[in-house]
């Protein structure tokens, strides 16, 4: 038996090992990182018609990142902690080699002429990026309905939505056909999608990591970060793509704060953990307050010092946000104008410039993008500006208080990540303020900055369904999250004796019924 | 808490000034929620904020400079590829004067 334990392992179980178990085959020559590679692709080609996590999948250009990352470890040259694990992108991330969309008509088939920082560093490192992820439509969802292209699907229940914006990402790595995959967050489109698909899924400090390449909806909040089956996977993804990028004007310069160390440090003993008393009651769902209460307690027996704290303008967070957020998208969304890339519409010759951009903008935006559009125009027009979006930026900087005091008191802050498990496709497609409420516990760590993460503390008994613990800490403590979310990991696993993801059988019993019938 | 409420005529005015073409159903969908959605936006206005500074960006970054250092630029070819319409080296854009 191999130190991995992936010595013996072939296609249908390597994809099954962590993406640090992948490395460490890989640089032991257990296993090549083109196995790898193929074994993913194989199973993207089993499953994506029943989860359709991917947008574009490019196989080509994967096996031959795996075979260069093949041909350095031949050569003896030294390879990345991530060499040769592959890893799903999100499509809002620029790549030269592969066409980025947004899940937009207005992108659709659109080649950009550069990678994005996240990319460039991802392929620096000997990450095999497998193809792009499907999300709502410029990252402006919590369900990917909003994707022109169709809505992905819950792996845990096909019947569900996996989240969002991240949603592709986060069903690609819980249906096994990444290890790893990039999210980004901007009022939780990491750390939703990852809770209610079972997964960790990481918002670093905002700055931390680059929006360089990263296609803008509201550039204050837009924060790329890693997702993964597993706590220790998710800080070495997050380590490959941070530090300063001086192609980012609002990149930190700072030390990346040791996340793999802390994931590897499963130990709250005297830390100080403060329950935010805001972010439960009223609208949550019994089996996600339960879970969640049962984690509190866990951390309570590792030795954590739990109090209650107190964030009384976090109740203002969510409508400052659903201000300041399409304020942002309405400025960033302007340069869609067809008239230097992307869908054009209506140039008949007879058309002026202005009627072809309305046109086209009819046409290519879908109606979120649309009702943002409009409602970022509302909030910074004369007349209301001061009533909407000057009162939304002086409620954040309340939200930013509540956080400073916060953390005079405690280590860490927990609540749920999401009010409740994943819902069924379409029941919240026609209302957009109950679409809205996903986001009700994100937002307030995207419109202060700070870390924040989630990681699967169980299933909700009504439902089966999983449910997230959100570990919030302060702007650059990064390492904090990591630390808690690593005890709660290893705790819960202990205690199941298996990962929470062993239960997720839906898409399993769908392949297994389709290759039957095919029998 | 104000009571707001927006006109089907305002989104209108809203989606002429946000370059959007949309038709009389949209209009009227989009008049409703967005009704309902400022609505509920609206309750930043409770909030007594009278001495309390704005925040744009939480880290409040200013004037943050690099080296002006000469790189290759990106190149015509490149920045035309993907253009809906180009000619002689240049976008080519629809009329952008009135006629008359």
């Amino acid at each position: 038996m191999s130190a991995t334990g992936a010595g013996a392992a072939d296609g249908p179980d390597l994809v099954r090992l962590t993406a640090a178990q992948m490395a460490a085959a890989v640089a032991a020559g257990e296993v090549s990182a083109a196995e790898l590679a193929r074994a993913h692709l194989d199973r993207i080609a089993e499953t994506d018609l029943h989860v359709h996590a991917f947008l574009h999948v490019a196989g080509e250009q994967a096996m031959a990142a795996a075979r260069e990352v093949d041909r350095r470890r031949a050569a003896g040259e030294p390879l990345g902690p991530l060499a040769g694990v592959p890893l799903a992108l999100k499509d809002v991330f620029t790549t030269a080699d592969m066409p980025t969309t947004c899940a937009s008509r207005i992108l659709a088939g659109w080649q950009p002429p550069y990678d994005a920082t996240v990319t460039a560093r991802l392929r620096a490192a000997g990450v095999v990026i497998l193809g792009k992820t499907n999300m709502d439509e410029f990252a402006m969802g919590s369900s990917t309905e909003n994707s022109a292209f169709g809505p992905s699907r819950n792996p845990w229940d096909l019947s569900r939505v996996p989240g969002g914006s991240s949603g592709g990402s986060a069903a690609a790595v819980a249906a096994y056909q990444a290890p790893l995959a990039i999210g980004t967050d901007t009022g939780g489109s990491i750390r939703q999608p990852a809770a209610v698909c079972g997964l960790v899924g990481v918002k670093p400090t905002y700055g931390g990591s680059s929006r360089y390449g990263l296609v803008a909806f509201a550039s204050s909040l837009d924060t790329p970060g890693p997702l993964a089956r597993t706590v220790l996977d998710a800080a070495l993804l997050h380590e490959a793509i941070s530090g300063h990028d001086r192609l980012d004007s609002t990149s930190l310069d700072a030390p990346v704060p040791p996340v793999v160390a802390a994931a590897r440090r499963p130990d709250v003993t005297g830390l100080r953990v403060g329950v935010v008393a805001e972010l439960s009651g009223e609208g949550y769902a019994p089996g996600v307050l339960a879970r969640f209460r049962e984690a509190v307690d866990l951390l309570d027996s590792l030795g954590a010092k739990v109090t209650e704290v107190s964030c009384p303008h976090f109740r203002y967070a969510l409508p400052a946000y659903y201000l300041i957020a399409p304020s942002e998208c309405s400025s960033n969304l302007a340069r869609f104008d067809g008239m230097r890339y992307g869908l054009r519409v209506g140039d008949d010759g007879q058309a002026s410039a202005e009627e072809v951009m309305s046109r086209t903008r009819a046409a290519g935006f879908g109606p979120e993008v649309k009702r943002r559009i409009m409602l970022g125009t509302y909030a910074l027009s004369s007349g209301y500006y001061d009533a909407y979006y000057g009162k939304a930026q002086q409620v954040r900087t309340l939200v930013i208080r509540d956080f400073t005091a916060a953390f005079e008191q405690v280590d860490v802050l927990v609540s749920p990540t999401t009010p409740t498990t994943a819902f069924p496709i379409g029941e919240r497609a026609d209302d957009p303020m109950a679409m809205y409420l996903a986001d009700l516990c994100t937002i307030p760590s995207n419109l202060a900055g700070n870390a924040a993460l989630s990681v699967p503390c169980g299933l909700a008994p009504e439902d089966g369904l999983p449910t997230g613990l959100q570990v919030m800490a302060p702007p650059l403590a990064d390492d904090r999250v990591y630390q808690v979310a690593a005890a709660v990991e290893a705790a819960l696993d202990q205690r199941r004796g298996h990962p929470l993801l062993a239960r997720a059988s839906a898409l399993d019993r769908a392949v297994l019924g389709e290759q039957e019938e095919g029998r | 808490m104000a009571d707001v409420s927006i006109s089907r005529e305002e989104v209108a005015h809203l989606a002429r000034l946000s370059r959007l073409a949309l038709t009389d159903a949209e209009l009227e969908r989009f008049a409703a929620q967005l009704d309902v959605i400022v609505g509920a936006v609206a309750r930043v206005q409770e909030v007594a904020t009278a001495d309390v500074p704005p925040t744009s960006q939480a880290f409040g970054l200013v004037n943050v400079f690099r080296q002006d250092a000469v790189a290759a630029p990106l190149g015509a070819p490149a920045a035309l590829a993907e253009a809906p319409a180009a000619e002689q080296g240049r976008f080519r854009v629809p009329r952008i004067l009135a006629e008359d």
